[in-house]
């Protein structure tokens, strides 16, 4: 797979080399990309710009990307073999969902060789960050239902509507959005996909309030927002081509070859646990059920961690199921739902109430448990996900639809009393 | 499984998944419920001589595997085990053989060549969670060694011509002896159990006395290879769980396909689709952990430990879930014998309970996750 004939092994030790002289040890910010404030976002996004740059001057951002369009040009076994060497540094975590993957690996599957060499150096360096426009208030789990709209105007679209849970748009430079594009159609045949800059007239950006009062998820209203055609994204009306990679790549998240992330960071390695601390502070370390949970984690960790591999294995393989990522997706869901609340079980009645001391050692786990269904629904629902699986791996029959063959104008929207 | 096996540890699976199906069909094995031994002891020496016991055994021992990797190749015999639900003693005559593997001695060499041929058969004795506190105690008398104490469930004591006993040392460390089941003082009581064709007893031991050769490793300095067996047990019964699982799994969504309720397919109801995407989920990561404990085990990596107990307690807890998912599924015909769905039912809440339950082997992990950072 590889053109520049670098072994997998030379390139490891070169990259152990530098990643030893140029990273830093891993920061709490890049396990858990939540700031306490927007202050301290804006701090954090400005170092993962620079730790990006950083990668990209020392030969080592895109190693999966193609080198015409400033990448490395190496393989998948290229990558996990720095991420096993970047196991404990600091990375970019902000960059690699979802600029890296989805984002940057639909503009290098769809995108036309100069929509790729204007944003994939951009991005290898650091210099800009992509979202992703999926999701719309009226409809989650039924993306090709999108309602926002784009209508052709001579050599540029004219783009309504609005987006919603959008990560980090709030500061993100550009966008990757979904849009209908012909409403005389079934819901499929008449979508699009377009790019464009975040920051310009016709775009209002809200931020989400989550129940814990954070709000890194924003809503964006699209007024008569002006795109040229060059800023299509695959053929028109060929939207969902473009969406179901999408949603591929969204689901294969960090298994995706194009994503740096320290190996680990997923379980299997022998980093410290959060519940060991946890345990610690409350005096239980020697609980046997404190211990069967710590130990519960730790199995429930490292059966992740080989889980990933063989998802990424049999996509790098090409013999999988594409649709394989659907069971990463439902057994990340299930399992951070597990963690979140052995780690509530753990803390006991400590989780109702605690001290700012208290939350800089141990976290908040009574909050996490309160917002522990995100991991089932953000990204693409878990009953999705279970769709997928049962449809399209099991090959068991279809879900009977209001919208199959039906123009999209006709498909009914509801309410149903 | 693998996805990269080579063309030799294909054959060597294929070989034995043929011969299982030939020999030890389902029918077979209800036919031979009440068999006192549970398998016939012709079957096992031609299932051996497909070399089911020698791949954690030493080429200078008679030993040997075809990839080199003898636990990864035993894995996949271990998983067409669990395919057929097959009988015979294969995880204790195979820990017994790696116990036994690079030992001194005409006595070790004569119980391995038997091993290997399959016309021993040898079982380790280890008991429920080997690494508890064992009801076993071994002191030295003179030149010999005394054995008291009791322990259940032994596999195939019965059909065993060699005990490998483990007991508590008088320094507190462990020791491993290997002792005839013929010996004075060595009880063993046949016990009811879940399988069709495994059997277990209960072994006593009043003041049995072993001499010096029956020695397996030092006295009182056995606890890291009964660890490194523990290891291998736990690699073999989590893939043969995951020959049980998958094919549970696939008999429940023939199923799914062929049984009509209301008019449509039991796969057309979304409720149940869900349901078979979790177990599926389950099935691929109970696959991906089985690799990776045989992986781990095989090479012997500082995590081997860890992978074994993750995939002991993850398999050892979604195995009997899923079949009784599929249990569910099928409604009354899943818990009626005459329904296949049984034996892999028995299977997977079996091997659950051998060689450490989940509970066990997650407190195991944590204890070696908290050695580690109260050390660090």
């Amino acid at each position: 797979m590889s053109d520049s004939g670098e072994s997998v092994e030379d390139f490891r030790h070169r990259a152990r080399g530098w990643i030893a002289a140029n990273l830093g040890p891993v920061q709490p910010w890049d396990l858990d990309q939540d700031c306490a404030d927007d202050a301290a976002e804006l701090v954090a996004v400005a170092r993962d710009r620079a730790l990006q740059r950083k990668l990209y001057d020392g030969g080592f951002a895109g190693i999966c990307f193609p080198r015409e369009y400033g990448g490395l040009g190496l393989s998948p076994d290229h990558q996990r073999a720095f991420n096993e060497e970047l196991a404990g540094h600091e990375f970019p975590s902000r960059f690699m969902v979802p600029t890296f993957t989805p984002c940057a690996a639909i503009l290098l599957e769809f995108g036309t060789p100069e929509q790729k060499a204007r944003h994939i150096p951009p991005i290898l360096k650091g210099d800009a960050f992509w979202v992703q426009m999926l999701s719309e208030p009226g409809g989650g789990s039924d993306v090709a239902g999108a309602t926002t709209a784009a209508v052709r105007d001579g050599d540029d679209w004219i783009l309504n509507g609005s987006k919603v849970w959008t990560s980090r748009a709030y500061w993100a430079d550009w966008g990757l959005c979904l849009a209908r594009t012909d409403w005389n159609v079934p819901k499929h045949q008449g979508l699009t996909v377009f790019m464009l800059p975040l920051r310009q007239p016709g775009i209002e950006i809200r931020r989400i309030e989550r129940l814990n009062g954070e709000s890194e998820a924003c809503q964006e209203f699209f007024t008569d927002v002006r795109i040229p055609d060059s800023d299509r994204v695959g053929a028109v009306n060929g939207g969902w081509t473009v969406g179901s990679r999408w949603m591929f790549h969204e689901r294969m998240a960090a298994n995706s070859p194009y994503v740096t992330r320290p190996t680990g960071l997923s379980g299997g390695g022998t980093r410290g646990s959060p519940l060991v601390a946890m345990a610690a502070t409350a005096g239980r370390l020697d609980d046997p059920i404190a211990r069967e949970l710590i130990g519960e984690a730790r199995a429930l960790d490292i059966v992740t961690h080989s889980l990933n591999r063989r998802l990424a294995a049999a996509a790098a393989s090409g013999t999988a199921n594409v649709d394989g990522s659907a069971i990463g997706r439902l057994f990340h869901g299930m399992a951070a739902v597990r963690r979140t609340t052995i780690a509530f079980d753990l803390a006991g009645s400590d989780a109702a109430a605690w001290s700012e001391a208290d939350e800089a050692e141990n976290g908040a786990p009574g909050m996490d448990f309160l917002l522990r269904q995100v991991a089932c629904i953000g990204g693409g629902t878990t009953e999705i996900a279970r769709n997928v699986v049962s449809e399209r791996i099991l090959g068991m029959p279809r879900e009977p639809s209001g919208d199959h063959g039906v123009a999209f104008r006709d498909v009914p929207r509801g309410p149903s009393r | 499984m693998w996805h990269d096996l080579t063309a030799d540890q294909a054959l060597f699976r294929d070989t034995t998944a043929r011969f299982l199906g030939e020999r030890v069909p389902l029918a077979r094995l209800r036919e031979n419920r009440n068999d006192p031994a549970g398998f016939d002891p012709g079957y096992w020496a031609d299932g051996a001589a497909l070399g089911w016991t020698m791949p954690l055994v030493d080429e200078a021992d008679g030993g040997g595997s075809v990839s080199g990797r003898g636990t990864v190749d035993l894995a996949l015999i271990a998983y067409e085990f669990g395919r057929h639900a097959a009988p015979g003693p294969l995880v204790d005559c195979n820990v017994v053989a790696s116990a036994l593997s690079g030992q001194p001695g005409d006595l070790p060499r004569a119980v391995l060549d038997g091993l290997i041929a399959g016309t021993t058969i040898a079982t380790a004795c280890l008991g429920a969670a080997p690494w508890q506190e064992p009801d076993v105690t071994i002191r030295r008398d003179g030149d010999d060694f005394v054995i008291d104490g009791s322990v259940r469930p032994v596999e195939a004591a019965g059909q065993a011509a060699y005990l490998l006993v483990s007991g508590r040392s008088e320094s507190g460390g462990a020791t491993q002896l290997l002792v005839p089941t013929g010996e004075a003082g060595v009880g063993i009581r046949a016990l009811k159990g879940l399988d069709v064709s495994r059997r277990f007893a209960a072994v006593t031991f009043d003041s049995v006395r072993a001499p010096a050769a029956a020695l397996v490793g030092d006295h009182g300095r056995a606890d890291d290879q009964i660890a490194r067996q523990v290891r291998h047990a736990a690699v073999m019964l989590s893939a043969e769980s995951v020959g049980a699982m998958d094919a549970a799994f696939a008999m429940t969504l023939d199923w799914a396909f062929d049984r009509y309720a209301f008019g449509r397919a039991l796969a057309s109801y979304q409720a149940l689709k869900h349901r078979f995407a979790d177990m599926k989920s389950w099935l691929e990561a109970s696959h991906a952990i089985s690799d990776a404990a045989a992986d781990a085990v095989a090479d012997d990596t500082p995590l081997a430990a860890d992978t074994a107990s993750a995939a002991k307690a993850y398999i050892g807890h979604h195995g009997p879930e899923l079949a009784q998912e599929c249990v569910q599924m099928h409604g009354g015909i899943g818990v009626t014998y005459e329904h296949d769905l049984h034996f892999f039912l028995r299977r997977v809440t079996l091997n659950r309970l051998l060689y450490g339950t989940p509970a066990d082997h997650r407190r195991l992990l944590a204890a070696m996750q908290i050695g580690r950072e109260t050390r660090a």
